[in-house]
């Protein structure tokens, strides 16, 4: 059964449901929490390629999401900019300031790294709190429009700005696929393995720590701007330092450093705080120890975990199947020695 | 033209000199040994070499070009390769993941190549592999390719270490305690590979305390004691150095 849930299997399967999904239900709030999860996706991916990847865990990425979603809100309710030119340049303002944050905070490795992206996110959750004249502070940002249609294809409906966010989804999920298992993702994860080694073999870590850091701000505010977009009203909250806790519980229970963890885990906790919702404020009583127990047995989170069970049944199978060709050659031995002394 | 050299190469931690005004030259195409007693400097030597600590005085010349100031990677470009005493691989990745990656170095794609997929990408992946599968096949584990990294001996980790280091494609590589903590046969074995790097024109710079492998194999030793070179020269001058053995044995050589 592990065989079947390999990472090309489950992306597959993801595929088709999401693609059938708003087809089979007419329940437009079902379709609406899809959508938002689907938006969290991508950050996460972003968070993923970082801290999974290159193990750098930027606590900062909840800031970056609310930078490209305010970037959209302003671009477009103030500045009464054309919806897509908008949503362009929120992402280049984003990655632009992914780059500037990125040069600083990466000379600083480990927890040290972990903490100060953290005050960088509240910091950026300040500015924008208290920023009035620009985001309009608590009161939050109305009327963000909804993303202008090509021809005939309009974003107005639910089930319509679902395709969408899936569509930039996938875009996502193909763009990390390739990273991943290119020479460039194969740097990443050296660094992550050990930077000293990654050096010696000639890896310019600092350039690929950089890059890295931009191109998963860039992810974030995809997913900031998309929600923007969707959602049409942003208050300085989506900025909070709970928030970059949100994406990392997705992150952390589906699988860090893996490609089909963020899909796994961002479904299953929000399905799952979904369906949990009639406890209120009692669900995290369900979600704290069911989290502190992932943690500790499956660190690498449910994908990790069965991956790891698969390679361990293998192994065990290729023992068995190698035992069996040893006694098979020995009794052909024996055969022969028996011809002979016949 | 000397292939690489140390001229009054020190490096001070606070006050505490780990090593003091070395001038060492490797010898080109021969084993050369670096010992010394614990603490001596020897790992910090090497750190220096390949420019992972700055030295406070002190210059590195390699072909005759001062690398001094070059951060790893670029010493590693220019053919400079290292191993570490605890070899770092990724458990959880194939023998042959971990190798692939150490010629990186030599290939050019970037991030829009793996994006698109561009034609460049999948023949430098190709080269990758196959100068993978060619130091895995010379350090002897070609069988082990696809074996998890986790599940390796103490000596086959020290052989991918090394197959890590030669898919850089150098001309030295340092090696600090490849035979440490593998027992007798398989230091022999460790030994046979290094004479092979060499009979390969890959010129070897090792440290080590196992002084009958060291005297067996090594062309040339330095000793270091102290952060001090106490001796350097052929392994039989070195045998009945009168410096070298008060430092190992103690005794009052500086009194």
């Amino acid at each position: 059964m592990s065989a079947v849930l390999n990472k090309r299997n489950i992306i597959i399967l993801f595929v088709l449901v999401s693609l059938v999904f708003p087809l089979i239900t007419t329940n437009t709030y079902l379709i609406h929490v899809m959508t938002l999860a689907f938006i969290w996706m991508i950050g996460v991916y972003g968070l993923n390629l970082l801290a999974g990847y290159t193990g750098y865990l930027s606590l900062a990425h909840a800031g970056f999401f609310a930078i490209g979603a305010y970037g959209l809100g302003i671009l477009t309710v103030k500045a009464h900019m054309s919806f897509w030119l908008a949503f362009v340049l929120s992402l280049l303002i984003t990655g632009l300031l992914g780059l500037i944050v990125g040069l600083i905070a990466l000379r600083s490795k480990e927890h040290f790294f972990a903490i100060y992206t953290l005050c960088l996110g509240y910091i950026i959750y300040l500015v924008i709190d208290k920023w009035e004249s620009l985001t309009e502070g608590v009161r939050g940002l109305i009327g963000i429009p909804a993303p202008q249609g090509f021809g005939p294809i309009k974003f107005e409906t639910e089930k319509s700005h679902y395709y969408l966010v899936l569509f930039f989804l996938l875009l996502v999920i193909l763009v990390m696929y390739r990273i991943v298992h290119s020479l460039s993702g194969r740097s990443f994860i050296a660094i992550r393995n050990s930077e000293d080694l990654a050096l010696t073999i000639g890896i310019s870590t600092a350039r690929n720590k950089l890059t890295v850091f931009v191109l998963s701000t860039l992810f974030a505010g995809l997913s900031g701007a998309l929600y923007a977009s969707f959602v049409r009203f942003i208050g300085p909250d989506i900025g909070n330092t709970a928030v970059i806790f949100d994406m990392l519980t997705y992150l952390i229970v589906g699988g860090i450093g893996t490609l089909t963890g963020p899909l796994i885990g961002t479904l299953l906790v929000i399905w799952l705080s979904q369906l949990l919702q009639d406890f209120q404020q009692y669900r995290m009583l369900i979600f704290g120890p069911l989290l502190t127990l992932l943690v500790i047995f499956y660190p690498r989170g449910i994908v990790g975990g069965v991956t790891d069970i698969y390679r361990k049944r293998m192994a065990k199978k290729e023992k068995q199947l190698a035992g069996k060709k040893d006694s098979y050659i020995q009794s052909d031995l024996g055969a022969k020695n028996q011809v002979k002394e016949g | 033209m000397i292939f690489l050299e140390t001229k009054n190469l020190t490096k001070k931690f606070g006050g505490n000199v780990a090593v003091n005004n070395v001038d060492f030259t490797v010898e080109k195409g021969k084993i050369n040994a670096i010992i010394g007693p614990n603490g001596a400097g020897k790992s910090t030597f090497f750190n220096l070499i390949s420019g992972f600590h700055s030295p406070s005085s002190g210059q590195v010349i390699f072909k005759g070009q001062d690398i001094t100031k070059l951060p790893s990677n670029k010493i590693a470009e220019l053919g400079v390769a290292r191993t570490f005493q605890t070899t770092n691989l990724f458990d959880q990745a194939t023998v042959l993941d971990n190798v692939i990656v150490g010629h990186r170095l030599r290939t050019k794609s970037n991030l829009f190549d793996a994006i698109l997929r561009t034609s460049r990408l999948k023949r430098e992946e190709e080269q990758c592999r196959e100068k993978a599968m060619e130091v895995l096949e010379f350090v002897g584990l070609e069988h082990l390719a696809g074996k998890l990294a986790g599940g390796l001996t103490q000596e086959e980790k020290k052989r991918t270490a090394f197959a890590l280091a030669l898919a850089t494609d150098p001309e030295i590589v340092f090696l600090d305690e490849p035979a440490g903590g593998v027992n007798p046969s398989e230091t022999d074995g460790l030994a046979e590979l290094m004479q092979k790097m060499v009979d390969k024109g890959i010129t070897v710079c090792l440290i080590e305390h196992k002084m009958q492998m060291i005297m067996r194999i090594a062309h040339k030793i330095m000793v270091l004691n102290y952060g001090e070179k106490i001796a350097e020269g052929r392994p039989d001058e070195i045998r009945n150095n009168e410096t070298v053995i008060k430092a190992y044995l103690g005794g009052s050589a500086s009194a």
